[in-house]
């Protein structure tokens, strides 16, 4: 058999069953996007964008399009929380991949290992578990009452707040931050630090000016790694929020869950997948420049 | 070189004081909550919440809840049918992309085996529901089993590619200098030698497809519940402690596939430094 035949059909399993069962399903989503509602569930084979309209602008009494603020106040939380979430997983994420990159190689291994563990296991019941936390008379609560912080009958009472469902996307995320974080910091030259602190830095100066430029592929990898499945989170809001507080996820799900308004659903999909398209070009921009920075750095040093 | 001199006086500029108990706090923040679940679920309590004594109660509830039994076994079911479809085609396309010589649509490939992995979970669970509700493609279990096999390519994918990518392309020619036709070399030398990076990847697929939850419950027709849908169905409708017990072994199924997926592939590192 030529190479050229067994390259085909090597390839051709994966070629078929991505390209039917994913990106057949996403232009048929576009689609749909596009067509009149069933309200039964299902679509008009009519071409229709008040889908996309439907995002920003409701119809009045009088069938006359006004704004509508619901929508873009789900919007505006899920980038919010998404925000908050990306930002606070990289301060927590930050220092423990700096030191887990300056181990030896065995302990390395192992933490590196001791990181990946919570993102392969079930992330609804990772979720769960700050439910059990969070809840009324939950852990937190009776660890509260047992150091007296809180009367016994007393609730901390976090749960169905923003704030848990940003407790939530962190814990949910967290590892995705730190593995892209750590792997650029232990690629990082420590002799530069040692150059840098020759020259008068002090260690706030060393963070700022050395390490955070030299390992920026890493954090904003891992920023959108966080970002992107944030912003599309389901699980948190439900969980945490009470279903109450709406994120897009959970706004997308609800159109093909009980509302039955798929072409709408298909939109907030679109936009979410627009999102992540924007954020993939921004990560291969930073990643380019950062080559470029690299190489030139490179040639000043040896040139 | 970077090992830390905890007894020198010096502090290497590299060091940074609080870093340290930073990451303490960090893996706190990581495996608290998941200690909290499994503490709880030998709590002796009839509420989910509320700790009163040690009991083995909920687990052997477990033992006979006929619904949960029925769910496990769709999860099994599902993962040992996508698993293995999406571990064949991943080591297929990975032996292409590693040894096949350069070719036009290799970065179309890629990106394609990657496409999973960058689509957010619930675009891809609604757009699933909606090919599948159209095309009205209705198997129960078998829905579930191709969505599946879909995003678990590139999880099977990435640590096949990686074993190739470190496997000696010198063997395979060796074993052709020996007389050994390609396919020989191929089934003697190199699937031997990749066997490990196969394994691997299985199980990441394994674990992968056992805990999918989201593209699973909007995918999922009545009667094709899997453990992850149903232990959400149970949150729903009112937390009790047997939630906790069956939350805990799918976190230990999980924990225990991923250990023997890490000893396998750091028995591949050791493997290398002495070879």
């Amino acid at each position: 058999m030529s190479i050229k035949r067994l390259r085909l059909l090597g390839l051709l399993p994966t070629w078929v069953t991505i390209g039917v069962l994913m990106i057949g399903p996403l232009l048929i989503m576009a689609a749909v996007s596009l067509m009149e509602a069933n309200v039964y569930g299902g679509v008009h084979l009519r071409f229709d964008v008040s889908s996309y309209v439907q995002i920003l602008f409701d119809k009045n009494l009088f069938d006359e399009t006004e704004f509508n603020p619901a929508y873009l106040i789900i919007i505006l939380r899920s980038f919010m929380l998404a925000l908050g979430a990306t930002g606070l997983a990289l301060l927590i994420g930050f220092p423990a991949a700096y030191y887990i990159a300056r181990q030896p190689d065995h302990r390395k291994n192992l933490l590196v290992f001791l990181i990946t563990i919570p993102f392969w296991t079930n992330l609804l019941v990772r979720t769960f578990a700050w439910v059990i936390i969070l809840g009324r008379g939950g852990f937190m609560d009776q660890v509260g009452s047992f150091l007296n912080i809180i009367g016994p009958d007393e609730s901390i009472n976090l749960m169905y707040t923003n704030t848990a469902i940003l407790i939530g996307l962190v814990y949910s995320y967290l590892p995705l931050m730190v593995l892209p974080l750590y792997a650029s910091m232990e690629k990082m030259d420590v002799r530069l630090l040692e150059a840098g602190a020759d020259l008068y830095a002090n260690r706030y100066e060393l963070i700022r000016r050395i390490i955070v430029p030299l390992t920026m592929p890493g954090i904003i990898g891992g920023s959108i790694l966080v970002f992107v499945p944030c912003l599309g989170a389901f699980i948190a809001p439900d969980l945490l929020g009470g279903g109450k507080k709406l994120m897009l996820g959970s706004l997308v799900q609800l159109q093909f869950a009980t509302s039955r308004n798929w072409p709408f659903g298909a939109a907030i999909a679109m936009m979410l997948l627009a999102i992540v398209v924007i954020a993939l070009m921004v990560n291969a921009r930073a990643a380019r420049r950062h080559a470029v920075y690299e190489q030139t750095g490179a040639e000043a040093t040896h040139g | 070189m970077a090992s830390p001199h905890r007894k020198s006086k010096f502090r290497p500029i590299w060091d940074f004081p609080g870093f340290g108990g930073l990451s303490v706090g960090f893996f706190a923040f990581l495996y608290v909550p998941i200690l909290v679940l499994v503490a709880y679920s030998f709590n002796g309590s009839k509420f989910a919440m509320v700790w009163s004594e040690f009991s083995w109660r909920w687990y052997l509830k477990l033992l006979e809840n006929d619904d949960i039994h029925s769910a496990a076994i769709n999860s099994l079911i599902v993962a040992f049918f996508a698993a293995p479809a999406a571990t064949i085609m991943a080591t297929l396309a990975a032996l292409v992309m590693v040894r096949g010589g350069p070719f036009r649509s290799r970065a179309f490939t890629a990106g394609l085996i990657t496409l999973p992995l960058m689509v957010p979970e619930i675009v891809t669970a609604v757009a699933t529901l909606i090919f599948f509700a159209l095309l009205n493609i209705n198997l129960g279990l078998i829905n579930i089993i191709l969505a599946h096999t879909v995003f678990c390519i590139p999880f099977a994918y990435m640590p096949i590619r990686a074993a190739l990518e470190a496997m000696d392309p010198g063997l395979e020619v060796a074993a052709q200098d020996l007389y050994a036709d390609r396919w020989d070399a191929f089934r003697y030398v190199t699937l031997p030698l990749l066997t490990p990076g196969i394994m691997s990847g299985f199980m990441l697929a394994f674990v992968i497809s056992i805990d999918d939850f989201i593209i699973t419950l909007m995918v999922a027709g009545a009667g094709s519940t899997t453990l992850p849908v149903y232990i959400y169905s149970m949150i729903r409708t009112g937390v009790t402690p047997e939630v906790n017990a069956v939350s805990t072994l799918l976190l230990a199924v999980s924990v225990i596939l991923v250990s023997v997926y890490w000893l396998l592939s750091s028995a591949n590192r050791k493997g290398e430094a002495i070879g």
